[in-house]
């Protein structure tokens, strides 16, 4: 196979339950400020999940945001904001030269939800159910809208990938630019599932939605007394180019993405298998070039669950027993699980560790549990590394979906 | 509803549908597309609000009755005869 393209971070835009940019989504991780509050929704009532607060209204007429969805106006705001701190304007490379992937983990849920209550109001009549409906639950509706607000013409659509989908987004921005489909890429992912009431009482059903007195506490991956995942909102799309070409413009380089895997348990619907993860991450390495050893800092997947701590930590346990400078840690506990955002939000918070050495922790945890117990895992407090070179960042999801990505420093 | 009532309840539902639109210098008299920004999609959204608002069954065949202010009157007026005006946009 010829040689592949090398393909580089140029830019970062985002919002997440604890910050609407990267530097302030940093600073809040690297202090233990938590993004989770106490959240209410029809037919649930009061529960817990990570809100965003970002200003639609930056980037997004009133009539778009209320034509559209909120997962569209995640995707546009994030699109927006990685345009600018990549430095770049839409049209740099060809606005038919520039495509747009975002992971979802669902999409139409919440619009459906909306319409099935509105026509309820009006005893079922369906003459009362929305034209807006399709338009809004079409599975590349996020990825349209940007293409829409940004008057992109290249390829753009969406990835279903449960909550591997951040990283799939990601995946497949390399993957076009490496096939020279485009000349710029946005990749990453985006989640609304905290407007659905759908996720938060199918969560509840499984047993598995956290609880906690204290919001700021709920998600607490790897601790005895966690109890299931907090559902947030979020996104995150990065700005990809072919190295040469960011070369080329001098642009800031956050760092090349230089290994990536994505294979299926075929087990179960619901529960992880580590066994199929330990090969997703080898499978990463390898095309890297890497060894586990050479991996400076892995961003886990753990979302809070009882089994799914447990199995991820049997996976890491395995594939980094011989990496003692390895670190481990959790961006979860501070945001909780953003679905289809996640894999790229808890990328982008890694990023800076390039720069600062600084690498955050995995917060809430009181009581580790012993099944969790990990060589390496950032507990609770910050750690200065001498340098960090390597970060793997896995992302896995329903019906045995395993992803890892692998971005060196540049 | 008065004839000038009915303009309000239109620009009302106007003003949900297209908030990013200057109302107040409307020209009954012209097509609101020549002086507003609304697509098809948008006449539809107020075919749905006087539905939903007035119970008014518009056909399809009707929908070129909105075209201007002074158009929407004359068609609705038979038609919200004896209702009160909803204001949502307020």
């Amino acid at each position: 196979m010829a040689e592949r393209a090398r393909v580089v971070i140029t830019g970062v835009g985002l919002t997440s339950p604890n910050g609407d940019d990267l530097g302030t989504f940093r600073g809040n991780l690297l202090s233990g400020v938590s993004g989770v509050e106490a959240y209410e929704i029809r037919h649930v009532g009061p529960t817990l999940a990570g809100v965003c607060h970002f200003d639609a209204t930056r980037h997004q007429k009133r009539k778009e945001i209320r034509r559209g969805t909120r997962a569209g106006s995640i995707a546009i705001y994030c699109a927006r904001e990685a345009f600018a701190d990549a430095g770049l304007e839409p049209t740099r490379y060809g606005v038919d030269r520039t495509g747009v992937y975002v992971g979802i983990t669902e999409h139409g849920n919440v619009e459906t939800e909306n319409e099935v209550h509105s026509v309820s109001q009006y005893d079922f009549d369906l003459s009362f159910w929305s034209h807006h409906h399709n338009p809004r639950t079409v599975a590349n509706s996020p990825a349209g809208e940007v293409t829409l607000n940004m008057g992109l013409h290249g390829p753009a659509y969406c990835l279903g990938g449960a909550c591997a989908a951040g990283n799939l987004g990601l995946i497949q921005a390399v993957q076009m630019l490496q096939l020279g489909e485009v000349d710029l890429a946005l990749g990453g992912g985006v989640s609304e599932s905290i407007h659905t009431f759908g996720i938060f009482a199918s969560f509840a059903a499984q047993g598995a939605l956290a609880t906690h007195a204290d919001p700021t506490k709920a998600s607490r991956p790897f601790d005895r007394d966690r109890n299931g995942i907090v559902v947030s909102e979020g996104g995150c799309l990065f700005v990809l180019e072919r190295l040469e070409d960011a070369q080329a413009r001098g642009a800031k380089i956050y760092g090349e993405v230089v290994g990536h895997a994505v294979n299926s348990d075929a087990a179960d619907f619901v529960l992880p298998l580590a066994e199929r993860q330990n090969q997703c991450m080898r499978q990463a390495l390898k095309r890297a070039g890497m060894e586990p050893g050479d991996v400076d800092v892995v961003n886990t997947h753990a979302t809070s669950t009882a089994q799914g701590d447990i199995q991820e930590c049997l996976a890491l346990r395995e594939v980094f027993a011989d990496s003692p400078r390895t670190r481990i840690n959790n961006t979860k506990s501070f945001i909780g699980h953003a679905m289809g955002a996640a894999g790229a939000l808890e990328l982008a918070g890694n990023l800076p560790s390039f720069e600062d050495g600084m690498i955050h922790p995995t917060i809430n945890v009181d009581d580790l549990d012993p099944e969790c117990d990990v060589r390496g895992l950032v507990l609770n407090n910050p750690v200065e590394a001498e340098r960090v070179d390597t970060i793997l960042s896995l992302s896995f999801g329903m019906l045995g979906i395993n992803s890892a990505v692998i971005v060196r420093r540049f | 509803m008065t004839r000038d009532e009915i303009i309000l309840a239109v620009k009302d539902i106007i003003s949900t549908i297209a908030p990013d639109e200057e109302l107040d210098g409307l020209d009954p008299a012209q097509p609101l597309r020549d002086q507003i920004e609304l697509d098809s999609m948008d006449f539809l959204d107020i075919v749905m609000e006087l539905r939903k608002r007035y119970s008014v069954q518009m056909p399809e065949e009707d929908y070129g009755e909105l075209n201007t202010l002074d158009s929407c009157a004359e068609y609705l007026m038979p038609r919200l005869e004896g209702q009160e005006l909803k204001l949502a946009g307020a």
